[in-house]
């Protein structure tokens, strides 16, 4: 923390604007525009190669502009991979992580909040120290397991099937413990008032407590959503067909399928990434808050 | 249920599995003792992925929070454009390991690559990147930090915009100067967040696995040159035809005991350097 400091070039931090001298402009732009056209290029170069023609992007120098668009290179991605396929089981897979996270989680969490039970807090004890494993020493066993459970109960949660890509994760530590530390922030008044009026328990929990958890709620699910939709490793593990293949997964094949064909390899990925920058930039409030929040509680 | 199965019963599995020998040629399963952790120390290639997880979270953990810390603080004001520029940031939170990978592929490419162009302006010798064996690691170091910005921005920018102005306007009227009242008030104050960046970042450092294997077509290479740890946990495991899960299992114990010690290590040494306001 104190190497960070001692470095940092920005001094005038935190200070008021009344002190700054009357420029045009604020002289941070001279910072923030490089700064941000460095954060930006990626994503930049990553379009304009994608339109490229397989001469124009195998040239030195690099054409930055283009002589004319082509777009041919995404019906060809389209063709070589099925990208569809893959958003469409990504899709699933994150929306169905995300809902039964927020049902189970939020179930659990309430129960370790509110409720007196034996052995509560052994229970909630495994639970977080779960949280502190690394994927890394749970993965052979999880493989073992989901591979047992699909050879010996539903084959829909096995190796290559997508099942296997929702139910590891349909409930989390984290989530359990992050909604128990907040349902205990809400007033216990109400849930007794509802009680006393002869609510029973679900439905306080479904009637007064859900519809005061909304910011809880959706950090939790934006959270999840791109956990979900990013995770590497385990897909990577767990499907080897093409037809249960998320969009990493599909991308990272696609790749070494075709290694040093630059355009068509971008094509590919401006498709893979167009669907979750919108989801991202449509509930960026969301995600930045969910972000924060977990700064902000973490330590 | 679900954490129980997938989370408790694999710890221990895994222990267990880490003192048996495990792999497809041996239909039962013996134990073994302590071999596997023993066949570690006598393992080169284990040498290797250490000191190349070393390298990489020490340059990695610093590098993202300096870059963080530079930019939140440039964007914690109200100028024009400050939504677009933060926007801009934020936006590598959203891109998958995948893509990541490889636009910087591409980027740093060396013979087509925009980097050697960028280079080649300035008088410096062309470069061969991620095929080389002393400088791929390095790609990666940058290109996880590019990949982590919009993270750490978000952190400090929070912890920033939580600084009453108050405190730093005290400080100006007393007479400190910009940098002063960044260095004594700003730092000690963000200090929380520092710590939990540190931890997080580290924890997630010694896991460093999505790049390695997308920006090196699954080799860890070249020649072992970027294979970190959980990478070779990885490759002994499900990258060969052997399944040695004994062995992968042993280097997953030793990874979360390494983990647990830093965190341990940084979270002992943080209580004492971390201001928190009463």
């Amino acid at each position: 923390m104190t190497a960070s400091a001692t470095s940092a070039p920005a001094a005038s931090a935190a200070l008021p604007p009344r002190r700054r001298v009357r420029l045009p402009f604020s002289p941070w732009h001279l910072v923030l525009i490089p700064a941000t056209i460095v954060l930006i290029f990626p994503f930049a170069w990553l379009l304009i190669t994608s339109i490229e023609t397989p001469a124009e992007s195998l040239h030195f120098p690099p054409i930055l502009t283009p002589h004319h668009l082509d777009f041919s290179n995404y019906p060809q991605a389209l063709q070589a991979a099925p990208f569809g396929h893959f958003f469409v089981n990504s899709a699933i897979v994150a929306v169905t992580t995300v809902l039964a996270n927020l049902v189970l989680c939020s179930l659990a969490g309430y129960a370790f909040a509110r409720y007196r039970f034996v052995g509560r807090g052994l229970m909630f004890g495994l639970c977080m120290a779960t949280l502190m494993v690394p994927f890394q020493v749970t993965m052979i066993p999880q493989y073992l397991i989901t591979k047992w459970l699909g050879i010996n109960l539903l084959s829909s949660v096995g190796i290559n099937h997508i099942g296997a890509l929702i139910l590891p994760n349909a409930a989390t530590a984290f989530g359990v413990f992050f909604l128990r530390q907040f349902f205990r922030t809400l007033p216990i008044e109400y849930e007794e008032a509802a009680r006393v009026d002869g609510a029973n328990r679900l439905v306080v929990f479904w009637r007064i407590v859900l519809p005061l958890s909304g910011p809880a709620l959706s950090t939790l699910a934006a959270l999840t959503f791109l956990d979900s939709w990013n995770n590497f490793l385990w897909p990577l593990i767990a499907i080897n067909h093409t037809s249960a293949m998320t969009v990493p997964l599909g991308l990272a094949t696609f790749q070494s399928a075709h290694s040093t064909h630059w355009t068509l390899l971008m094509a590919g990925n401006v498709m893979s990434l167009i669907p979750i920058l919108i989801v991202f930039f449509a509930a960026q409030r969301y995600f930045v808050r969910s972000v924060a929040a977990t700064g902000l509680s973490g330590v | 249920m679900v954490i129980f199965l997938f989370g408790l019963v694999p710890v221990a599995w895994s222990a267990v599995m880490s003192f048996q020998q495990n792999n497809l040629f041996s239909p039962n399963t013996p134990f073994v003792g302590l071999a596997n952790y023993r066949q570690m120390l006598h393992d080169p290639v284990v040498g290797q992925a250490i000191e190349h997880t070393i390298v990489y979270t020490a340059l990695f953990v610093p590098g993202t929070m300096l870059v963080g810390l530079f930019l939140a603080v440039a964007m914690n004001r109200k100028i024009r454009f400050i939504n677009f520029y933060r926007t801009a940031a934020y936006a590598t939170m959203a891109i998958s390991t995948i893509s990541e990978a490889l636009v910087f592929i591409w980027l740093f490419e060396p013979t087509y690559g925009i980097v050697n162009y960028l280079f080649s302006l300035v008088g410096i010798p062309q470069q061969q990147f991620l095929s080389s064996t002393s400088e791929a690691l390095y790609v990666i170091v940058i290109m996880t930090i590019w990949g982590w910005t919009g993270f750490a921005v978000v952190i400090y920018l929070a912890a920033l915009q939580g600084i009453p102005a108050a405190l730093t306007e005290a400080a100006a009227i007393d007479g400190a100067g910009r940098w002063a009242t960044f260095r004594r008030i700003t730092v000690p104050l963000l200090s929380p967040a520092s710590l939990f960046l540190l931890v997080w970042l580290t924890i997630n450092a010694l896991q460093l696995f999505d790049e390695v294997y997308l920006a090196t077509g699954g080799e860890g290479g070249p020649l072992n040159s970027t294979t970190v740890l959980v990478f070779y946990l990885y490759q002994q495991a499900f990258g060969g035809a052997t399944f040695n899960f004994g062995y992968a299992s042993a280097i997953a114990y030793f990874l979360f005991v390494i983990v647990i010690v830093v965190t341990a290590i940084q979270f002992r040494i943080g209580r004492r350097l971390v201001h928190y306001r009463s």
